[in-house]
């Protein structure tokens, strides 16, 4: 309900997903997803490993060639769009990947600034400037900037990762899986990173996550997905969406499981499997 | 007996199936990357370092088993002239080979193994820890960026290479035969410019370019499918050059005939 009032009282929905399925070969990974972002919001995309979360995610930005359906992202079908188009496109995106992706050919201050060679028409002190400022915002110190990604720590990398994502300014920015691999005051640090990025630019933000902790903290709608194998007959694969108060209090064993971290019925095909 | 018949037909047929995908994928992107060169050039900051990864760094490995192979001609080749008194011809043989086949074929074997596998392997680990994909999420076309640069390099600086490979093999076979076995240098030479002709240079150096591309497009093909972990990384760098180096002798083999039609119709008396 909170989510409808969000589309109709703020904004248009920036983000579109229609009746998106992609296979890879005979694995089916997403089913049918129908999603809708408005401008603004915090989603956070949950569900067990393999459940396509990261393929839905890829998908958005074009990463991903879909096997039917649609996904448009300000009205525009970003699989109708041509490479030198899907590229001024994607100018519009910011994307945190799990392991930060960093080249390590490169330096911190080249990976940084990556974009803004890549598209901008900055001189080299702009450049430098606008460097150093993002990473200030993500914590880091100036020193980084002559480091290869190699003599960081994982937090660190990501933290690059997300100055990287930030330096043009995208309207949309995705984390995929932020905090795995990180201890807790890490994973804490990179929240409140996203929360602080959302405050000071007006961006919508998907955050795949595993964490219960990152999306209570971060997220303002809380997207649950389950793999293909088990979903019941033309059941949808999205098996929640909502706030995080009402994923609190959604009475479906699997929301509650995965929230409280249960095997259940995983524990019974373990024992099963053992037998055999 | 028929269920293992239409086991056959089926492996077969899924073997057959799988090739015509892979052919077809290997085709878009060749197309691609061809379309990219052609539409706009990548930075020069990507040019440079594979222009010197493929030819500096290339060029003492390609000289020194070029020298050796010239060394190799000539010994194997003086004791079978020698029983017919011709000696003197060692030039014309070992030069001939030389730039008509084992220079363009050996420099293209030596970027395909020093090169080509690096290649693939740089380009998978950067597929599998998704670099590819930040490349494309930052709005770079990974072809653009990472496929190009290296084409170039190998399409440009293959013909350098194999000039080196020509030059050393020729000094080496000159050294052996004239320095060490004492042919007279006068016939040795004269022999050779009398059956070396400018088109047998210009047909090795042809070939080489195609040799240049198939590693270029081959090896970054490879890397950019490149499967999973180190193992997948594994897989596309020895993939790269085996593949590579099938790929230098059928193309020399149909060029090699494309070629002498070429000069037949140029010099309708003949070779030599």
């Amino acid at each position: 309900m909170m989510i409808e009032e969000l589309l109709d009282e703020q904004h248009e929905a920036i983000v579109e997903v229609e009746t998106l399925c992609v296979s890879f070969g005979v694995q089916e990974v997403l089913r049918e997803i129908n999603l809708k972002i408005p401008a603004g919001q915090t989603v956070a995309l949950l569900g067990e490993s393999g459940c396509g979360k990261t393929v839905l995610m890829k998908s958005i930005i074009g990463l991903v060639r879909p096997t039917s359906g649609h996904v448009r992202f300000d009205g525009e079908d970003i699989n109708e769009l041509n490479d030198r188009q899907l590229s001024h496109m994607r100018l519009r995106f910011g994307f945190v990947f799990q392991n930060a992706a960093l080249f390590d050919s490169m330096t911190v201050g080249q990976n940084v600034a990556f974009p803004l060679r890549q598209h901008g028409r900055f001189t080299d002190r702009q450049i430098r400037e606008m460097v150093l400022s993002r990473l200030s915002e993500v914590g880091l110190p100036d020193k980084v900037v002559f480091k290869k990604p190699a003599e960081l720590s994982g937090g660190m990398r990501k933290r690059v990762g997300l100055a990287r994502a930030l330096i043009m300014n995208p309207e949309l920015i995705m984390y995929d899986e932020p905090t795995t691999g990180l201890d807790p005051i890490m994973s804490d640090v990179i929240n409140e990173l996203i929360i602080r990025t959302r405050r000071r630019n007006p961006v919508t933000s998907i955050v795949v996550t595993h964490d219960m902790n990152t999306a209570r903290k971060v997220a303002d709608r809380v997207v649950m997905l389950l793999p293909t194998p088990r979903l019941e007959n033309d059941e949808p694969q999205i098996i929640f969406d909502g706030s995080v108060a009402e994923m609190d209090a959604c009475r479906d064993r699997r929301v509650q499981q995965f929230i409280n971290g249960e095997a259940g019925e995983r524990l019974m095909e373990l024992r099963a499997s053992q037998m055999l | 007996m028929i269920g293992w018949f239409i086991g056959w037909v089926s492996d077969w047929g899924d073997l057959v199936l799988r090739s015509i995908m892979t052919f077809g994928d290997f085709s878009l992107f060749v197309g691609r990357t061809f379309i990219w060169m052609f539409t706009r050039l990548p930075r020069s900051e990507t040019i440079w370092p594979n222009f010197y990864q493929v030819g500096v760094s290339s060029l003492p490995v390609v000289a020194l088993t070029g020298t050796f192979i010239g060394m190799v001609l000539a010994l194997q080749s003086y004791y079978q002239f020698r029983q017919f008194g011709l000696e003197t011809r060692l030039g014309a043989v070992i030069n001939m080979t030389l730039v008509r086949e084992l220079g363009p074929v050996l420099a293209a074997t030596m970027l395909a193994g020093r090169v080509g596998s690096a290649m693939a392997a740089e380009l998978g680990t950067m597929r599998v820890t998704e670099q590819i994909d930040a490349l494309s999420a930052m709005g770079a076309n990974p072809l653009r960026y990472l496929v190009v640069p290296r084409f170039l390099a190998c399409l440009f600086l293959i013909p350098t290479l194999t000039v080196m490979a020509d030059f050393m093999g020729v000094a080496g076979g000159h050294f052996y035969s004239v320095i060490y076995l004492e042919i007279d240098s006068f016939h040795y030479w004269n022999n050779s410019a009398e059956f070396v002709s400018n088109f047998d240079l210009f047909s090795g150096l042809f070939k080489s370019i195609f040799f240049g591309s198939a590693i270029a497009l081959v090896s970054c093909y490879q890397g950019f499918n490149c499967k999973a972990g180190a193992e997948g990384v594994g897989r596309a760098s020895t993939a790269a050059f085996v593949q590579s180096f099938v790929a230098i002798l059928v193309l020399d083999f149909f060029l090699s005939i494309a070629l002498d039609s070429v000069y037949f119709i140029i010099y309708p008396e003949g070779i030599g």
